[in-house]
């Protein structure tokens, strides 16, 4: 076991088995790295002398929040950071000395010795290429296999990584797949050439949780089979919790803590890692996490603010039948409840809350806000009904204009329906920025002159400055870092109930929702799957679909994510769906793929004379 | 997390720990700096920029010179001679400023062939020209804002008319055009608003493209929510996000707009003798350029004077007005 103890300096001194010792292999290791850039506002150093080592058939995740230089250490193994980069230290992939090599070497290296999977699948797939040309361009490139046989050694990955019907799938494009079939594709390019490490840098941030639960199944036995060491980039405590056997967390370019998973996890010694596990929702302990509260009771005779009945959204499309986003949806919103409406990417949930807003109109059923039916009602009639009605989104980059500033953006409801004078809104604004923690100075000043925590803090000030009965937070925290979020909801919490006003809370996060929300809803591909009271829908889901849902969302322990991962596991074999993994045997895969590039080292000549790129031990 | 805070009271110290204010990631409003508004911002940024600085005080020092030297309506006159009256020649017309030793002479930029002071002229033509060029990038740049603006943002079929409507302007060519209407204009004021009626084309086009992409942004959204009306989005969220393309659009009009009224002049179309303007200047005495060069020079190198420094500074104000210019305050 590794002890992680304080020195006297307050450092962290690392000793014990959680480090590699000396002798063991390393496949991707970092020694003392050093990252800065230059920018035209002086130097940025962004890593700040980072150790850290990944052994083969290991999961090592980083983790850290914006900017604390996660993603920039790991591009460095790559050595694929810009041209105003200076970097010191060194990066050993596979034995390699990155610095070193010759960008011919370096370019055989990457691929062959180290793969890389990125966060957004449909962006790191070139969109005008077919799965298939991309899969056998990287084996070509890295003299793999060629033509025919590369081909058809590419039907086999995607076999491997479980996408259905290889073959078909070979000739379409990026946009065509689903985003987890995406991603499945950017990993069996990774393992195509059969590095000996991957970096992971957030393979999951992108996708739906019963996703991400597939990919991480994915993963872990690609490492278990193949024997690759996996050097996991994310923010997501669960994640790390599900996939890692070594963590390091990083703060400001450093790593401030490091441990086995279950030492960092379970007794962290760093304040950071502390605050940082603190501000993490868990699924399963409901209420009272973190001390957010709300008032337990609403009124059951409360008026209801949103009454929806068999509600369908239609989108039109040019030349083609109207696509259905949402689908004979019935529930209601009483005044001071707030109601989560979770459910996965396309599931309709955006769709409902745009349409409250009076942004889209509803194809048929009936939508009454606060008493109102608005289905059909004109833009003027609707106007004294927004008034009532607050809304905060998900990006806060966005939804604050940039080129207001702060104070006009929270007094900009006031102006637009006429309410006050000029003095009453100045002191409507302060008592808001008062509300939401932000010093009053701030009025004055531009949304770029503040985080992203506190810009979305401004938009739940805007939201409230006309006191709305109702509000409808769009995945109000989803853009934001854990620490940051958990300050968020804590205001957004005592704002509810200090004003109680009624809230449609869209989210995927189940754990936020199991947080917050009286009553769930949960939707799926636009039809409501289930619908009922918070203690109902997260402890004791009825449907097959809610409850994979539920059992898919990661907890940040180890021990509990392991329990739940094996009760989904379970649960899928119950509901006949299938376990996601390499379908592969793994010294059969190594046989053949070393075999192949013995054959095309054969062919191939080496340009500069040196052997270490495609020299396989 | 502890936290003693009662909801009905709003504490105003911050719910964080200390801990939580050490290690959070979020920026740390610093209080101490001063705060600049967004103008104030554009105008600090302005003067640092040293093309747009050197500019500046080109343009304004023609300019000047131009409406005092012989006068311009109230503006009373410093120079003694007139673009009109044909005097005495001097030294066959040859310009009499000198550098070292330095002196103004009766004749500082020579005389025409007929013997008229030919500062005088000059100073008339570059009135005439910038008047011109002002006028229709102020006129050409509103217009096209605005049918820019409105295409964009309300789409459907006022987009489509008003777009072919600008299609149909663009493929016509602009010289002949801009000759017929130049010809029916009586006097400067009309020609500048002829041309501008012919120039907002490329503008509109621009700002309805940048309107298409702000207008699906989450600050549109989120302003529509709350009620906030169609002009009132277009005019308070959406233009003001513009401005950058504006006012580079805008600076670039004004000198095509030197140029453009150059040509026509040149050609015979634009403003009419007995008045003159730089392009008429050089179109008068083309044919002198080999024996009394300056005729030639002088309306020349004002257009270069006025085009360059309109353009330096369209420069400037386009990376004034970028806001992720985020420079720290010293």
């Amino acid at each position: 076991m590794t002890t992680t103890t304080q020195s006297d300096s307050g450092q962290p001194v690392y000793t014990g088995s959680g480090t590699p010792t000396g002798d063991e292999e390393v496949v991707l290791g970092f020694s003392d790295v050093d990252v800065r850039f230059s920018t035209e506002f002086g130097s940025v150093h962004a890593v700040k002398g980072v150790d850290l080592k990944v052994r083969p058939g290991e999961v090592v995740a980083l983790v850290g929040e914006s900017g604390s230089g996660k993603s920039v250490t790991s591009m460095t193994a790559m050595r694929l950071l810009p041209r105003n980069a200076t970097i010191g230290g060194q990066v050993d992939v596979a034995g390699k000395e990155v610095g070193r090599l010759k960008e011919s070497s370096m370019r055989r290296l990457r691929g062959n010795d180290v793969a890389m999977v990125f966060q957004e699948p449909m962006t790191a797939l070139n969109p005008v290429l077919t799965i298939g040309t991309q899969m056998v361009e990287s084996m070509e490139l890295h003299g793999v296999a060629r033509g025919a046989t590369a081909w058809s050694r590419a039907i086999e990955l995607l076999g491997m990584v479980g996408i259905p019907e290889p073959e078909r799938q070979m000739k379409k494009y990026p946009h065509e797949l689903s985003g987890g079939q995406r991603q499945r594709v950017v990993i069996a390019i990774a393992i195509s050439c059969d590095p000996k490490v991957i970096i992971a840098d957030e393979p999951t941030t992108a996708l739906d949780v019963t996703v991400q639960a597939d990919i991480l199944d994915l993963l872990r036995s690609l490492k278990d089979k193949l024997n690759t060491g996996i050097l996991l980039i994310t923010h997501n405590m669960g994640v790390v919790a599900d996939m890692a056997d070594r963590v390091a967390v990083m703060f400001k370019g450093e790593i401030v803590e490091r441990g086995t998973v279950e030492e960092v996890l379970l007794h962290p010694n760093h304040e950071y890692t502390k605050m940082l596990l603190g501000s993490v929702p868990r699924m399963g302990h409901g209420r009272g996490q973190m001390g957010i509260s709300v008032k337990e009771e609403v009124d059951a005779d409360a008026p209801l603010a949103i009454e929806l009945k068999n509600l369908v959204i239609e989108y039109q499309r040019l030349g083609k039948a109207p696509f259905r986003a949402v689908d004979d949806v019935s529930f209601d919103v009483r005044q001071g409840e707030i109601v989560g409406l979770v459910g996965e990417s396309g599931s309709g949930k955006s769709t409902i809350g745009r349409c409250a807003l009076g942004l889209i109109p509803a194809a048929s059923g009936e939508f009454r806000l606060l008493g109102e039916n608005i289905t059909g009602m004109k833009r003027s009639a609707l106007k004294p009904l927004r008034k009532r009605i607050g809304v905060i989104f998900q990006d806060p980059a966005a939804s604050l204009n940039p080129r207001l500033p702060i104070g006009e953006c929270i007094a900009e409801p006031l102006v637009v329906h006429k309410v006050g004078s000029r003095k009453s809104r100045e002191d409507k604004v302060y008592e808001l920025l008062d509300a939401v923690q932000l010093p009053r100075e701030v009025y004055n000043r531009y949304p770029h002159e503040v985080s992203g925590g506190q810009r979305q803090r401004i938009s739940v000030a805007r939201a409230l400055t006309l006191d709305p009965e109702l509000l409808v937070a769009d995945e109000p925290t989803s853009a934001l870092d854990v620490s940051v979020q958990a300050r968020v909801l804590k205001i957004f919490s005592d704002l509810q109930e200090q004003f109680g006003f009624a809230c449609l809370f869209i989210s995927h996060d189940l754990a936020v929702i199991d947080l917050l929300a009286h009553k769930v809803v949960v939707l799926q591909n636009g039809k409501v799957v289930e619908a009922g009271p918070r203690e109902q829908i997260m402890e004791n889901p009825q449907q097959d679909y809610t409850q994979r849902l539920i059992a898919a969302a990661p907890v940040p322990d180890p021990v509990e994510q392991g329990r739940r991962r094996r009760e989904r596991h379970e649960l899928l074999r119950e509901q006949g769906e299938e376990i996601v993994e390499l379908k592969v045997d793994g010294e059969q895969f190594h046989q053949s793929a070393a075999q192949a590039k013995g054959e095309a080292q054969v062919v191939e000549v080496d340009d500069d004379g040196r052997t270490d790129g495609t020299t396989r031990r | 997390m502890t936290d003693s805070k009662r909801p009905d009271e709003p504490d105003p110290t911050p719910v964080a720990s200390p801990v939580e204010e050490a290690y959070s990631v979020e920026k740390q409003i610093d209080l101490s700096q001063k705060s600049y508004s967004q103008g104030q911002l554009v105008v600090r940024r302005f003067f640092r920029h040293k093309g747009a600085m050197v500019s500046l005080f080109v343009l304004v020092f023609v300019t000047v010179m131009a409406f005092t030297s012989i006068g311009y309506g109230i503006i009373p006159n410093w120079w003694d001679k007139t673009f009109y009256d044909a005097g005495a020649t001097v030294d066959g017309g040859r310009p009499t400023m000198q550098l070292w030793p330095f002196q103004i002479g009766e004749h500082p930029f020579g005389q025409d062939t007929i013997g008229k002071d030919y500062f005088a002229l000059t100073m008339r033509g570059t009135q005439r020209s910038l008047i011109v060029a002002f006028a229709v990038g102020l006129l050409s740049t509103i217009i096209g804002t605005i049918i820019g603006a409105v295409a964009g943002f309300f789409r459907g079929w006022v987009e489509a008319i008003l777009m072919r409507v600008t299609d149909l302007f663009i493929i016509i060519p602009l010289l002949v055009l801009a000759a017929v209407v130049g010809k029916m204009a009586e006097g400067i004021w009309w020609l500048a608003l002829m041309l501008s009626l012919l120039t907002w084309t490329g503008l509109a086009r621009l700002v309805r493209g940048e309107v298409l992409s702000l207008r699906e942004r989450e600050f549109v959204t989120a302003a529509e929510a709350i009620g906030t009306g169609p002009w009132r989005i277009i005019f308070k969220h959406i233009l003001p996000n513009t401005v950058g393309t504006i006012i580079v659009s805008a600076t670039l009009a004004i000198a095509a707009t030197i140029l453009l009224e150059s040509a026509l002049s040149f050609l015979g179309y634009g403003v009419q003798a007995p008045d003159t303007s730089l392009g008429l200047l050089i179109s008068t005495y083309q044919n002198a350029f080999l024996t009394r060069p300056w005729l030639f020079w002088w309306p020349g190198l004002m257009i270069l004077a006025i085009a360059l420094s309109v353009n330096f500074l369209g420069d400037g104000l386009r990376d004034a007005f970028d806001p992720r210019q985020n420079r720290t305050a010293d």
